[in-house]
């Protein structure tokens, strides 16, 4: 299979095999005019397999989003066909929009203009916690 | 510090401050009786609570300073569907300070962001009452005469009591204090209390179902079990009866031992319990109201 290579865009690679349709909604990647490809299970010396995200068109990437998905992917900045920078990620400290806090009895609940916004509590485990109720990311409450 | 949202807003220091400041309003009040002259504080009250908004109200006032405000969300314009963003913003422009309580978590937090005046929360559903705890710790220092090496019994219900939880993690930064968790099975405290304050911080504590570590307890800080955290009547009223501190209790207990309760108590001290001089929670409402001014002074950059 071939996928034409890009001469000025961003290349996520590194990313867990299965996780880049995640990232696709996430990073609302349907709304952009150019060209993007996601292959799916590529074969990876580190791990075996992983998928790889090709935009083709340099446009601003939410790093904390992606970083809070998946903190192994690697975002290559492509220019004149060269890959001019790479980024690594990191849990970002805080998360906005992307967890949903499912206390019902967080303020966000009753109110639905709040924007979910979640603090790293713990990064040696990457728990995230709410800043309103502190419940934990992923947890009833 | 513009807020207090959390007991973890304040550094040990800066509650250090509060409580010499609450010890010198109580030494010299005349000193502190036109402080606030001139300064309003709005109590927003979206859920009852007599005790802590007149405790609010009533240190404003001795500070020389004026109140208002609602005490229940029907007559605030919440019933109209006004966010809690929009309600923080337009009481600062009437107030100086604001004091909230709301039955959803986190909400103090909101009107904070959104408001330009300080906000202190003062009870957010099940979740944070940080002036409780400012409470009981001036109460144990006035008592005790340190906050250090102390044996903290807590007895009740410890699975749902938000004060059990920010007092035992407020304690748990002072120097030698272990706690005895006295519950039964039911309301134990949560996982996260026991991993994330007691366990990762090599802290000492018994969790137990029996009396059998009164002659050892410093403090012994009662609680009431909540009737509304029950779906079963029965249960409610099984575990309500479980552990009542009576005065015969109370006999192989120390001479200086102090005992608090947040108040307000159903059953789970007996009424003779009140005349015995180690019980200590009517000292402590009272204490509530010196704290607040303190805070209230803190917060508005008065000294």
């Amino acid at each position: 299979m071939t996928i034409d290579s890009i001469r000025n865009g961003i290349v996520l690679d590194h990313i867990e095999a299965g996780k880049s349709m995640e990232i696709y909604r996430v990073l609302e990647l349907s709304k952009l005019d150019c060209s993007v490809a996601i292959i799916k299970n590529a074969v990876s010396k580190k791990a075996g397999h992983k998928d790889i995200i090709k935009i083709d068109a340099l446009i601003d990437i939410n790093l904390d989003v992606l970083g809070y998905i998946d903190p192994g992917i690697t975002v290559n900045v492509v220019k004149d066909g060269h890959i001019s920078e790479k980024r690594k990620l990191s849990l970002p400290e805080t998360v906005t929009g992307v967890i949903k806090c499912r206390n019902p009895r967080c303020i966000t609940s009753a109110e639905q203009e709040l924007s979910h916004v979640f603090r790293l509590s713990d990064r040696a485990r990457g728990v995230y916690r709410c800043i309103y109720c502190e419940s934990k990311a992923g947890t009833e409450a | 510090m513009k807020d207090l949202i959390s007991i973890t807003d304040l550094t040990t220091e800066a509650l250090q401050g509060l409580i010499d400041k609450a010890q010198d309003l109580i030494a010299d009040p005349g000193k502190y009786c036109e402080k606030c002259k001139g300064k309003k504080l709005a109590t927003l009250f979206f859920e009852p609570s007599t005790r802590t908004r007149l405790s609010f109200e009533a240190a404003m006032l001795e500070l020389g300073g004026s109140v208002l405000g609602f005490s229940e969300a029907g007559s605030s314009s919440a019933s109209k569907g006004e966010s809690v963003a929009d309600t923080a913003q337009t009481i600062s422009c009437y107030a100086d300070i604001i004091a909230m309580r709301h039955p959803k978590e986190g909400a103090p937090l909101v009107a904070a962001q959104a408001a330009c005046v300080p906000v202190i929360n003062a009870g957010d559903g099940g979740h944070n009452h940080p002036t409780q705890t400012l409470t009981d710790l001036l109460t144990i220092y006035r008592e005790k005469g340190r906050l250090t090496k102390l044996k903290i019994g807590f007895c009740g219900d410890l699975k749902f009591g938000r004060t059990v939880h920010s007092l035992i993690t407020a304690m748990a930064r002072y120097q030698g204090n272990s706690f005895v968790l006295i519950s039964p099975e039911e309301l134990r405290v949560p996982g996260y209390i026991r991993k994330d304050t007691l366990d990762r911080n090599g802290l000492s504590y018994k969790e137990t179902d029996n009396w059998n570590d009164m002659p050892d307890l410093d403090i012994l800080y009662m609680t009431r079990v909540q009737r509304e955290r029950f779906f079963n009547e029965a249960d409610y009223l099984r575990l309500r009866d479980a552990f009542i501190l009576t005065t015969d209790r109370l006999a192989d207990a120390k001479g200086e031992l102090c005992i608090l309760h947040p108040l307000p108590r159903v059953n789970e001290i007996e009424r003779a319990v009140d005349r015995d001089e180690r019980a200590a929670y009517f000292r402590q409402v009272l204490n509530g109201k010196y704290i607040r001014m303190a805070l209230i002074l803190k917060l508005l950059g008065i000294d």
